[in-house]
């Protein structure tokens, strides 16, 4: 399964406002993404049968976004581009947490591929599921 | 310029947080979540405020590493996410280059992002073509 990710010039110069950059990379008539703009993906136009975050069927209220990681196979994308994207769920693991119960980890691993198929980028996101209840002190997903 | 192992950038520290710089990333990202817009919601589970969305510092360490070594020769982004960020905090980067590998044309960084307290908000590293390098 798969989903289309278009990159639109307006989303695309307003991510790069966002993350405050100024290269002249992201500017001209088809600016290049800034890398974590990838991360868009799954937060616009995922759809929600497909979502690895349902997957890992993780309790809400006790996630916290562990890692994130992009990987570019070529030259980054540029507006004006659409890239087709799937998402696959690994590395999941359990381990005991400090105050007890168990925390349990996952990866969700995002896929890109260009209007050839080929894969242009990947995006790995580390996210956990804690032990306990969520403390004031913690990071949400 | 030439690349060597030990050569770091010169660090930056982006203006201190303001929620207004959390919406605009949440407009730009697509990610509502309300724990980074919503005070009530914040208070509501337990937060003293709205905090930053982690992505946030992400984005800007990578702005810090691209807007050096340009971003067209970028290959790979990785941060893990140590401490929150909130309202009125500053963020500085910092990076180091510790491996240049010619046969394989790439180099290597690590980066830190640093609140104003000295602890690390996010720890990373990143990789480069040398080709792409100014």
């Amino acid at each position: 399964m798969s989903y289309e990710f278009p990159l639109d010039y307006s989303k695309v110069r307003e991510f790069a406002r966002a993350v405050k950059t100024e290269h002249p990379s992201h500017q001209g008539d088809a600016p290049v993404i800034p890398p974590t703009m990838l991360t868009s993906a799954r937060m616009i136009w995922e759809p929600a049968d497909q979502s690895g975050f349902r997957e890992l069927a993780f309790d809400r209220s006790r996630i916290l976004h562990g890692e994130e990681e992009y990987i570019f196979h070529g030259p980054l994308p540029r507006a004006g581009q659409v890239l087709t994207a799937s998402t696959r769920v690994t590395n999941r693991y359990a381990k005991p947490g400090r105050r007890g119960g168990q925390m349990h980890f996952g990866t969700l691993v995002t896929e890109f591929r260009d209007a050839d198929g080929n894969l242009v980028a990947e995006q790995h996101s580390t996210i956990v599921e804690t032990a306990g209840p969520p403390k004031a002190a913690e990071e949400d997903a | 310029m030439t690349l060597a192992v030990g050569q770091a950038a010169p660090p930056r520290t982006f203006p201190p947080f303001t929620r207004t710089d959390f919406v605009k990333y949440q407009g730009a990202s697509g990610d509502f979540h309300p724990l980074h817009h919503d005070e009530t919601y914040a208070h509501s589970v337990g937060f003293p405020s709205v905090f930053s969305v982690g992505m946030l510092q992400a984005g800007l360490l990578a702005t810090y590493v691209t807007d050096w070594l340009g971003v067209e020769g970028i290959r790979r982004f990785k941060v893990r996410f140590v401490e929150q960020m909130w309202p009125g905090d500053e963020l500085t980067c910092t990076a180091k280059i510790v491996e240049v590998d010619e046969t394989r044309g790439r180099i290597r960084l690590e980066l830190r992002a640093d609140r104003q307290t000295g602890n690390p908000a996010l720890v990373g590293e990143a990789e480069f073509i040398t080709a792409a390098a100014p």
